[in-house]
């Protein structure tokens, strides 16, 4: 089933896909191990003549190994989780390579790149509508942002997302592993044009990415 | 009310007191009420489920790409005021959506599981004549339906219905014209409101009737597990709904009098809504399979021939779950922008959650073993309840761990994961409920033939429809999205789309089955027309849907033109089907309307011990007294495998009664 999962192309993904191994793995033993038991039970226990039921109303041992058994697999389970958790989501990286601010709105992303004085706000900020650049192998740090209703920030090859909440500025960070260009649907119902809200995430070499630096700005220079 | 302990020989006899109006519309008997709300939830299941089948087909064949017209449907999309030009637009994707979740879990699960069984059964099987409060239980159900009424409503304002999703996060909600929804909301708001006070009467009336009406010798510990997870569910509703009222009355705020609870412009909190919704939302989850579990235990052991393996466990379990349901709320959260901490909080309480659930399923299992399994109607409902709950317990997992949740959160394979517990877990149940209960409820039997058939092809046809979601979710398919399409990397999942709409389809047309046998055993249809009409009708669905199937299987599920070598090998495997189930049901149907006997499962439980039908006050002149725990089957040295409550304990089987 793990197969259908979009390629990686992030750090942060393997962790993602860590433990979403460990899920199949888990969850699919353990519906192996109930539905076998379950089938067995059915055709052992069916109704023969002459056979009478069991007359048994549990058995206090069984609840406690099947109590403990699964609350320690779970604690082991959630403990992992909770530290790459933490690398995830708590602290936003102080000096990534790359800064980049989203702005979700009805019905597109908008990229508000800073420029070189590398300050947003100012005048050499370029918007772009949908399209992310970033070089390879560098960390990218986005500030989210929203103008109306809660969108959600979702890059399925990152294996990230995140809400948007208008009014709040949200960290995402991540850094990307592979060169290419994904898609980076809206993930919360947002209105009729919720369907089809994306944009792409391009992600280039070293040299492209300078090349494109260069032709963006320039052609910004142009129009103003 | 009358006490007459007659057994008469028609099933309405009983009421010549009564008119038509005081015996059938406003009533006070918690039996008839009870009814009232099976069919309310069976007549708006209809209407939620062509919701979803209209929105299946969307996502199947998306509009802008295929001709709407498909196999002689095509009156289907003629233009009307949903399909403008014959075409779903997704304004009304969205708003199908919408409706076809809040109309299955508020107009259709609540109503048959708590209001339908929690009526019915809660006064039979603690020995009670009726509820405490006889005039508010009637008027808890003339609530839901004014709810019901102003829900439906919504579909014909102008702006069209609520389509901000069943969660209806704000401010999407809460501001027009960030939807173009103007009234359609409002009234979505109202009528939770009036559903949630239903709920509230409701509550108070389980909660007091089961503390206060027991029988004498109906302990605490000789309820049987359906009484007890009523009783706790009705608890979580009496605390959850306010809940959702009181959020309902402030959107309304937002929406008509322009204050700012969750409007970020005006300084208002979008989180606050979720958070209201949820510490609502995820009690209310809980109220929609705690009965069901409940209903299950019972169902297991009365065909095990086995007392409920672990009944205080299961007992505890139900009310840990209870308990706990009030501090995960969050995990519907994880990635909503609130502090990642509090994530981390709710992951671990989320992990506290699912162990009492595990400690269910082992104790159904325990149940099963070394039983006398007899595979009745309420029996594979009941199974099936186990085995797809299960399922969607373990996909739930999944979403615990927050790290896994940034991913699948919004995706397909969180809707893979309620429709299991909702539909795979509490609707079977529920249907197992009905082919259980249904001699006590309505005098005759649920054909046990008929509603077998129609086991099979929702068994078959559910899982089908719903277990390739979570390969959709695995793949990043999004949640809500009016046309899949628009996406390069959804390209290899779209014909994943279109199989389940045909699978969803196929599980719709056998609910025809049910329909035929409901209607044929509650008005005792018993002439020969009705029965062969139910017969033919049956084997050319299971006919049809066996061609459909396998010209799919030869011909692909995308590709249109069909040969006639398909034809042919399709046409004779459906001919085959229709004559198995043809005469299958020739064979073992019985003719609708037999009367019940009293009690045809030989049930220990109450409900059992009162005559069918069951007058006004259930019981006849004597109350029942009780002596015994509800599941005394296959006591050793007793010549029944089975003893009603009633049953005076032999001395020397004493010390085995716990």
């Amino acid at each position: 089933m793990l197969d259908w999962l979009p390629e990686n192309i992030s750090l942060e993904g393997k962790e993602v896909d860590f433990f979403f191994y460990i899920s199949y793995y888990l969850t699919t033993i353990t519906f192996i191990l109930v539905a076998v038991t379950m089938a067995a039970f059915l055709i052992i226990y069916r109704q023969k003549p002459g056979q009478k039921a069991k007359y048994s109303h549990g058995n206090n041992t069984l609840e406690i190994i099947w109590t403990v058994v699964p609350t320690v697999i779970l604690l082991v389970f959630v403990l992992m989780t909770q530290a790459s958790w933490a690398r995830l989501k708590y602290t936003p990286p102080a000096n990534p390579d790359v800064r980049v601010e989203v702005i979700g709105k009805q019905f597109n992303w908008v990229i508000v790149y800073p420029g070189p004085d590398q300050k947003f706000g100012t005048s050499d900020d370029l918007k772009l509508d949908n399209q992310l650049n970033v070089p390879v192998n560098k960390q990218v740090l986005i500030t989210l942002k929203g103008e109306d209703v809660i969108h959600s920030f979702f890059i399925p090859a990152v294996r990230l997302k995140q809400d948007i909440l208008p009014g709040r500025k949200i960290p995402f960070w991540f850094t990307p592993i592979k060169t290419g260009t994904y898609e980076m649907p809206c993930a919360e119902l947002c209105g009729v044009g919720h369907s089809g809200m994306k944009g792409e995430l391009v992600v280039h070499t070293e040299e492209s990415y300078k090349k494109w630096l260069k032709t963006a700005w320039s052609k910004k220079e142009e129009k103003s | 009310m009358s006490e007459s302990n007659h057994t008469s020989s028609t099933h309405d006899d009983h009421h010549s007191h009564g008119g038509f109006w005081s015996t059938y519309i406003f009533s006070f008997d918690h039996k008839t009420i009870g009814k009232q709300f099976l069919w309310l939830g069976l007549l708006m299941m209809i209407v939620g489920g062509l919701l979803a089948l209209m929105f299946r087909w969307q996502l199947a064949w998306p509009v802008e790409k295929f001709d709407t017209a498909i196999w002689g449907l095509s009156w289907l999309s003629d233009e009307n005021p949903f399909l403008p030009e014959g075409k779903m637009g997704p304004d009304v994707y969205n708003m199908f959506v919408t409706m076809h979740a809040t109309i299955m879990v508020f107009l259709v699960v609540m109503p048959i599981l708590v209001g339908c069984f929690g009526n019915f059964l809660i006064p039979l099987m603690i020995g009670a004549r009726d509820m405490a409060f006889p005039w508010l239980n009637m008027l808890s159900f003339w609530t839901a339906v004014l709810g019901a009424i102003v829900m439906s409503w919504g579909f014909f304002v102008e702006g069209g219905h609520a389509s901000a999703g069943w969660t209806g996060y704000a401010p999407l909600s809460t501001v027009s014209d960030y939807t173009g929804v103007e009234w359609g909301q409002n009234l979505w708001a109202i009528s939770l409101f009036i559903l949630s006070l239903s709920s509230l009467m409701g509550s108070v009336n389980y909660i007091t009737t089961i503390i206060n009406m027991r029988t004498k010798g109906m302990n605490w510990f000789r309820m049987p597990l359906s009484i007890w997870a009523l009783f706790i569910t009705a608890i979580l509703g009496l605390l959850a709904l306010p809940v959702l009222g009181s959020a309902c009355a402030l959107m309304i705020f937002d929406r008509v009098f322009e204050t700012a609870f969750f409007n970020p412009a005006k300084g208002g909190e979008p989180l606050l809504w979720q958070h209201l919704f949820w510490y609502f939302g995820h009690p209310e989850v809980y109220i929609l399979v705690l009965p069901a579990m409940g209903m299950a235990s019972d169902i297991l052991s009365v065909f095990s021939r086995k007392p409920v393996f672990g009944y205080r466990a299961m007992v505890y379990a139900m009310s840990s779950i209870a308990f706990l349901s009030w501090i995960v709320w969050g995990h519907h959260m994880f990635q909503s922008g609130m502090n990642p901490a509090l994530g981390t909080a709710f992951m671990m309480t989320t992990l506290v959650i699912a162990i009492p659930s595990a400690i269910k399923t082992f104790n159904w299992l325990g149940t099963l073993w070394g039983g006398s399994i007899r595979f009745t109607l309420p029996m594979l409902h009941a199974l099936a309840f186990v085995i797809l709950f299960v399922v969607g317990g373990l996909s739930g997992i999944y979403m615990a761990s927050n790290v896994v949740d940034i991913y699948i959160h919004d995706t397909y394979f969180i809707v893979a994961h309620f429709h299991y517990v909702i539909f795979g877990g509490t609707m079977f149940a529920i249907f197992g409920g009905i082919a259980y209960w249904f001699p006590k409820m309505f005098s005759t039997y649920f054909d046990s033939a008929l509603g077998k058939v129609h086991f099979w092809l929702t068994f078959i046809f559910f899982n089908l429809a719903f277990f390739p979601m979570h390969i959709l979710g695995v793949g990043g398919h999004m949640r809500r999205i009016y046309d899949p399409t628009q996406y390069e990397y959804l390209a290899d999942l779209q014909p994943m789309n279109v199989f389940i709409t045909l699978a969803a389809a196929g599980m719709g047309l056998g609910q025809i089955p049910f329909a035929l046998n409901f209607f044929g055993s509650v008005f005792s249809l018993s002439g020969k027309l009705y029965k062969h009409f139910s017969q033919i009708f049956t084997s050319l669905i299971v006919g049809f849907i066996s061609y459909k199937s396998v010209a799919f299987l030869l011909e692909g599920i995308t590709k249109p033109v069909i040969t006639n070598t398909t034809r042919t090998i399709s046409g004779v495997v459906s001919i085959v089907f229709f004559i198995i189930i043809y005469r299958y049901l020739v064979r073992n149907m019985k003719i609708f309307g037999e009367l019940a006997v009293q009690n045809p499962w030989d049930a220990n439980t109450l409900e059992w011990v009162a005559p069918t039908p069951a007058p006004h006050g259930n019981f006849g002149p004597e109350l029942p007294v009780v002596f015994r725990n509800p599941y005394e089957y296959s006591v050793p040295g007793e010549t029944e495998d089975w003893a009603p409550q009633t049953t005076p304990l032999k001395p020397q089987a004493d010390g085995a009664s716990h």
